[in-house]
């Protein structure tokens, strides 16, 4: 059963990971506590969500020393949902600036009825 | 003339066909079928995940009306102090230390030191179950006290509510779940039911609880931090 090699592991190896999740996790919520606003939050919030992802994957489900037809078996297929997010970006934007033009209050203020 | 290749002559038709057909000898994932099983279905899971994810962006981005700052719904007074998503800092803690405890799990698994995985398995679930507990705080906090609704809170865009009972609700659904697959599987290790087929399926429940994890870091990010 040592099909991917996970017995030879040194626990050593794991202890870090956790440490270095740990401290990424700390630093997106430093993101938070010290209120980083506008492309600077969200960049950074990025890049700490896919280093603690990559970790995770990678060493603790331990993909990195799975073989290639099993990595890209599960890694390819999610990659169409960056089609799907791109289209209801998309569609979400429309929707805001037609409800924008058509819902929005008039400049006159409506004569009150309650 | 036309006489049929060997392999034609033993291909069977109808149903039998169908099963021999997929069950010819032909193996792609080199890895015990239930774990290639486990990341089909954490595959299906991505997308259900995604997808209500992606649906959280598209509420999120086409109401005209102001979302609700998360860093401020999610703050607790702790000795007079309001601080931002402590609650939700600490249950991300507590899942990475649960996903470090499970890791090591496998690891003595495959060594075969049973006591030390039953220990590690327990402490896993442990800390899951304690994730679910803050969650169902957190979700009495914001129903009783905040009066937020699947379709209005006080603090801005009426989605807000669907989106999080949705998200939140499916991921603690999954925890849970995890909690008692773990407890099963950890008492099964402990009676020694798998000292003859081996230990794969403690890494196959470690892809699960994983995940999860997995799960969580996307929605910390994309819910509660941005």
């Amino acid at each position: 059963m040592s099909d991917s090699a996970t017995d030879q592991h040194p626990i050593a190896l794991y202890l870090w990971i956790w440490l270095l999740l740990f401290v990424l996790s700390t630093f997106s919520y430093l993101v938070d506590y010290f209120n980083f606003q506008g492309y600077l939050r969200w960049s950074l919030i990025l890049l700490f969500m896919f280093l603690k992802a990559g970790l995770i994957i990678s060493i603790f489900m331990h993909m990195a020393w799975e073989r290639m037809a099993l990595i890209t078996a599960i890694l390819v297929p999610p990659l169409c949902l960056l089609v799907f997010l791109a289209l209801m970006a998309i569609e979400g934007d429309y929707t805001e600036s037609s409800r924008l033009l058509f819902f929005t209050a008039p400049e006159i203020p409506a004569p009150m009825h309650h | 003339m036309s006489m049929p290749t060997p392999e034609q002559a033993i291909l069977k038709s109808g149903s039998e066909g169908a099963v021999a057909d997929w069950a010819s000898d032909r193996e792609t994932f080199h890895v015990p079928w239930g774990k290639a099983m486990m990341w089909i279905f954490l595959l299906s899971d991505t997308f259900i995940f995604s997808c209500f994810l992606i649906g959280y962006m598209t509420v999120r981005i086409s109401t005209p009306v102001p979302w609700p700052i998360p860093s401020e719904v999610f703050a607790l007074t702790i000795a007079g102090n309001s601080i931002p998503l402590v609650l939700i800092a600490i249950m991300t803690f507590i899942l990475i230390t649960s996903s470090g405890t499970m890791a090591m799990a496998v690891n003595f698994a495959y060594r075969g030191d049973r006591k030390k995985v039953v220990w590690l398995m327990a402490a896993t679930a442990l800390l899951g179950a304690s994730f679910v507990g803050m969650q169902a705080f957190e979700w009495t906090k914001l129903i009783v006290e905040e009066g937020v609704r699947p379709w209005s809170n006080p603090m801005g865009a009426a989605q807000f509510g669907a989106a999080f009972f949705m998200i939140t609700g499916f991921h603690g659904l999954h925890v849970t779940a995890g909690v008692i697959y773990l407890s099963i599987v950890a008492r099964k290790v402990h009676r020694g039911d798998y000292e003859k087929k081996g230990y794969a399926i403690v890494e196959i429940a470690g892809l699960y609880w994983h995940f999860v994890d997995l799960v969580w870091v996307f929605i910390f990010a994309f819910f509660y931090l941005w």
